[in-house]
């Protein structure tokens, strides 16, 4: 049975469907997993095997997502033990299709964080290096997926929470187009930004994902889904696709990750693509924008969590204004804090223009950029992460350099568009991430370039112990 | 000192509560009286990770309401988030309009429409203990029945000169809403909202003073009371040399007294901005054209219908317009018998509402047709008009066909040559009022007509029984 191990979620939907395997037994393996983390990956895992859980392997779920009497939390206090009355769109979609919920996976409280430090429940430890971090938000997923203590995961990418985690898990991190999949039942941390995401062992698990999470959801005014079904990528070439490098020259990046993606760009030529260093003039200024829009959105989204009428109350009040004070002090931690004051700062009268009012437009700009770029080049390609996996505790002290670990990844969610992280090598022995974004819609597309490099570069991922 | 004299300007801001079959963002029905608490859902309590879905019943009235106000109706149209902390508001922030409004500009009237936008009701806060209000309350509970009901919010211009403008306006509106069958229109249950803008300036000038606003008044003889009683109150800050401040008021129509709610300096900070989590409203030309199609005749159009076609005076036919019920009543007897349209419009108007109030015909035993047959038979002097009152009171609890109530009731009225002898008699009877009728007492002939109506039991015409005891001792 530990032969599940090594093999990707498709391969196991095919041992299932053969009826080598029952997938009850599948869930029962991938359960004993999951209970064995060591990494603080989980922060519930079910309790028992359901008769018939599907015709997939099971799938490990940010904590963000509501799952229907299972704790939903965050990773907060302030909504420790809060049992969700319904489940989210996307977890209902992979229910429906087979995949029943492993486990829910730890995270940076409210997706704020690029580290799984700020979670309320403790960090999660990247299992290529426990003294390192998996990356945040969706660290717990990305470190279950590459421990091998969850054979797929979603997560949620909002500006960059579930590839840069990929990155350096050294996995595949998949961030739809806005709008591919729903996200009723995803707790918002930034309504325009937020996007449910796969996180898999290789792209094929991460097309097979999305063509399950997609789709238009009533509940979800600002779903569309995408308009052709997500084929599973067979390509084996480039040839005649254009790639434009972007952010190459920065001065934050690591010069062995560049060294890694360099080589990466090399393998796109001789697979018959090309290769052109581009401009995105305005996207260099996505990290300030991000930091004014997502924190603005934030400080609206999570005013709700006030004690009144689920999650965590203070004990300590006198009257209503001191009841939501108390609640919210005691509640939130730090990062979530520091977010809501950005935020409410940014939206109040007297300095809305020039904050959210100039964010909002770099973020147009940033939009045209990719426009323009997507003109000459079918993609835009960087490293994801600026650096492999830093040390627990390194960046806490300092937001700024925390923030910046986002710098690749913050520009693509600002203009709506897809990208994908694949393992593209390594550097200091820890993963390297290769992040290919295209325009909307163009998933399809992006999974078959990816699939074609990733055979290519042929990584040995997972860590197994 | 002289009198300066002073003109009040006001706006009003009307809420409405649309009669939606659901709320605005959420698939719960909407909440008649219903137990606490058992019309809600995990949207409208705003659980976690929950998401707004517009309500397009909402959005057709709003273009309805938009379009019989003459508005401009927007191409592309935002909801906004308005932030503030309170139990009534389980997100936190209300989902309104801001900047770009569904529909804009328009007219009602002679006053001018600012804007008409959508949004969404709070929940109703219910506090115990003696003071009835948050402070002081020993507990303060909350029901979110009423948590995400539709709600349009219509702003006029400055357009208002008085309090008694003010209230007719309101009403004008309010019987325009109920007639598209939009909103029930309740000001006392609160389906209609109404607050208003006051200021006033020396009259003639153009620049206008500082406004308070004038919360909730849910009724429009309060609404009256309360502008009159804020404008006493300006004139009488500006004439001892003071200067008005802006600020929140609230009207208590059992003392009179205005009290201040928030001063300027404590007014919120909402930070407003766009609504991320649902797509612009973008009505299209079909959404528009199925709006207007849906307009029925509205009042003011109705008032000018009746006053040119029928000729009736313009307070009949204003009454008709703005009481739907007593209009489609009225045009339902004229469509019967149309031979009397004044006549039956002075019944409608003095006699029908005399008793039933401000109920609905409809709801009582009185068929239109019986209506206009009754007016008939006293146009016609078949029954005299005090007895037809008397037939009608019958028709209205008990029904059925006037000819009938009269046959029954001994009400017809007498005959000529019949009513001659009971005159004769009673001219005979009464002698001395014959003497002081010819001494030049014209009033002494009511003794006369007093008997005539005791014997033929108010059947007969009072005006024509005169007319005949005169012609009698004349010749």
């Amino acid at each position: 049975m530990s032969d599940l191990l090594g093999l990707t979620a498709a391969q196991q939907a095919q041992l299932i469907a053969s009826g080598e395997v029952s997938s009850a037994e599948v869930f029962e393996f991938w359960r004993g997993r999951a209970a064995g983390d060591d990494l603080g990956s989980y922060l519930w895992v079910a309790e028992e095997t359901p008769a018939d859980p599907g015709a997939l392997p099971p799938v490990a779920v940010k904590d963000l997502f509501c799952v229907e009497g299972v704790p939903s939390s965050a990773g907060s206090r302030i909504l420790e033990g809060y049992l969700p009355v319904y489940t989210a769109t996307s977890v209902r979609n992979l229910e429906e299709a087979g995949a029943a919920v492993l486990g829910k996976t730890n995270q940076d409280e409210f997706a704020m964080g690029s580290s799984n430090e700020n979670s309320a429940f403790g960090p999660v430890r990247n299992p290529w290096d426990p003294s390192r971090v998996p990356g945040g938000s969706s660290g717990g997923s990305a470190a279950a997926v590459a421990a091998g203590t969850a054979p797929w995961a979603i997560g949620t990418d909002t500006g960059g929470s579930v590839r840069q985690p990929a990155s350096l898990c050294g996995i595949v991190g998949l961030k739809p187009t806005y709008g591919a999949v729903s996200r009723y039942g995803m707790i918002a941390f930034a309504s325009s930004l937020d996007q449910c995401s796969p996180l898999t062992r290789d792209v094929t698990d991460a097309a097979l994902m999305l063509r399950i999470l997609e789709g238009r959801d009533p509940c979800d005014s600002t779903s569309l889904g995408l308009p052709d079904q997500i084929e599973l990528p067979s390509a084996e070439r480039l040839d005649g696709l254009r790639f434009g490098a972007w952010g190459l020259g920065e001065e934050g990046l690591d010069p062995g990750v560049a060294a890694v993606v360099r080589t990466t760009l090399d393998r796109i030529e001789e697979l018959g693509g090309s290769v052109v260093e581009i401009d995105l003039p305005s996207a260099g200024r996505g990290i300030s924008a991000y930091y004014v829009i997502a924190p603005a959105e934030a400080s609206a989204n999570l005013a709700r969590y006030d004690g009144v009428r689920y999650g965590h109350r203070t004990e300590d009040f006198q009257d209503l204004l001191g009841m939501y004070e108390n609640t919210r002090a005691e509640g939130f931690g730090e990062e979530v804090k520091r977010r809501i004051m950005i935020g409410t700062y940014a939206l109040s009268s007297g300095y809305y223009e020039a904050y959210y009012g100039t964010a909002q437009k770099v973020r147009t700009k940033i939009a045209q950029d990719f426009a323009a770029a997507f003109e000459q080049v079918d993609f835009v390609v960087t490293p994801t992460s600026p650096t492999v996996a830093f040390e627990l505790g390194e960046r806490t002290a300092d937001p700024l350099a925390m923030y910046l670990s986002d710098y690749f990844t913050v520009p693509m969610p600002l203009a709506g568009i897809p990208a994908v992280s694949i393992p593209c090598g390594l550097s200091e022995g820890l993963p390297v991430g290769f992040q290919i974004a295209g325009p909307a819609f163009s998933e399809g597309r992006i999974l078959d370039a990816a699939y074609a490099l990733e055979r290519a570069i042929g990584f040995e991922g997972v860590p197994v112990p | 000192m002289s009198v300066r004299e002073y003109e009040p300007v006001i706006g009003i801001e009307i809420h409405v509560q649309l009669a939606t079959r659901t709320k605005m963002f959420c698939s719960c029905e909407l909440s008649f009286g219903e137990e606490p608490n058992t019309r809600t859902c995990p949207v409208c309590l705003a659980h976690p990770g929950v998401l707004p879905v517009t309500n397009a019943e909402a959005v057709h009235y709003g273009l309805m309401i938009g379009l019989a106000l003459g508005c401009e109706i927007a191409r592309r149209s935002i909801f906004h988030r308005k932030n503030y902390f309170y139990p009534d508001s389980p997100k936190a922030y209300q989902i309104s309009q801001y900047d770009i409004p569904l529909c804009s500009g328009g007219r009602l009237g002679d006053v001018r429409i600012h804007r008409v936008h959508l949004e969404e009701d709070a929940a109703k806060l219910v506090h115990t203990g003696s003071s009835g209000r948050i402070h002081g309350a020993e507990t303060s509970v909350v029901d979110f029945n009423r948590c995400g009901t539709p709600l349009v919010e219509i702003v006029t211009e400055p357009d208002l000169r008085s309090a008694a403008e003010a209230a007719e306006f309101g009403r004008l509106l309010q019987a325009t809403l109920r007639r598209m069958g939009v909103s029930d229109v309740n000001m006392e249950e609160g389906s209609l909202r109404v607050d208003a803008n006051v200021s006033i300036r020396p009259a003639g000038e153009a620049t206008l003073g500082t406004k308070t606003e004038l919360k909730n008044m849910n009724s429009f003889r309060f609404l009256e009371r309360g502008i009159d009683a804020e404008i006493a109150r300006q004139e009488a800050i500006l004439a001892e040399g003071g200067t008005v401040e802006q600020e929140t008021l609230h009207f208590d129509p059992e003392s009179g007294a205005l009290t201040s709610l928030r001063s300027k300096e404590e007014a919120h900070d909402y930070r407003y901005f766009p609504e991320p989590d649902l797509v612009p409203m973008a009505p299209t030309e079909t959404m528009i054209e199925r709006a207007r199609a849906a307009l029925p005749e509205l009042p003011a159009a109705r008032a000018e219908r009746l006053e040119r076609e029928l000729e009736l005076p313009p307070d009949s036919a204003k009454l008709l317009a703005f009481r739907t019920e007593l209009g489609d009543f009225y045009e339902a007897a004229l469509a019967a018998d149309g031979e009397h349209p004044r006549r039956l419009a002075n019944w409608v108007i003095n006699e029908l509402t005399a008793a039933i109030g401000d109920g609905n015909p409809t709801d009582t035993e009185l068929e239109p047709a019986a209506l206009a047959r009754l007016v008939a038979m006293v146009a016609d002097k078949e029954v005299a008009a005090s007895a037809a009152r008397e037939v009608l009171g019958v028709l209205i609890a008990e029904g059925g066909n006037p000819a009938d109530v009269v046959e029954a009731k001994g009400l017809g009225r007498a005959g000529e040559d019949e009513l001659g002898d009971i005159v004769d008699r009673a001219i005979a009877d009464n002698p001395d009022a014959v003497e002081k009728i010819r001494a030049g007492k014209a009033q002494a002939i009511g003794a006369i007509v007093g008997a005539v109506m005791r014997e033929t039991r108010g059947a007969a015409d009072g005006g024509e029984v005169q007319r005949m005891i005169r012609a009698k001792l004349e010749g």
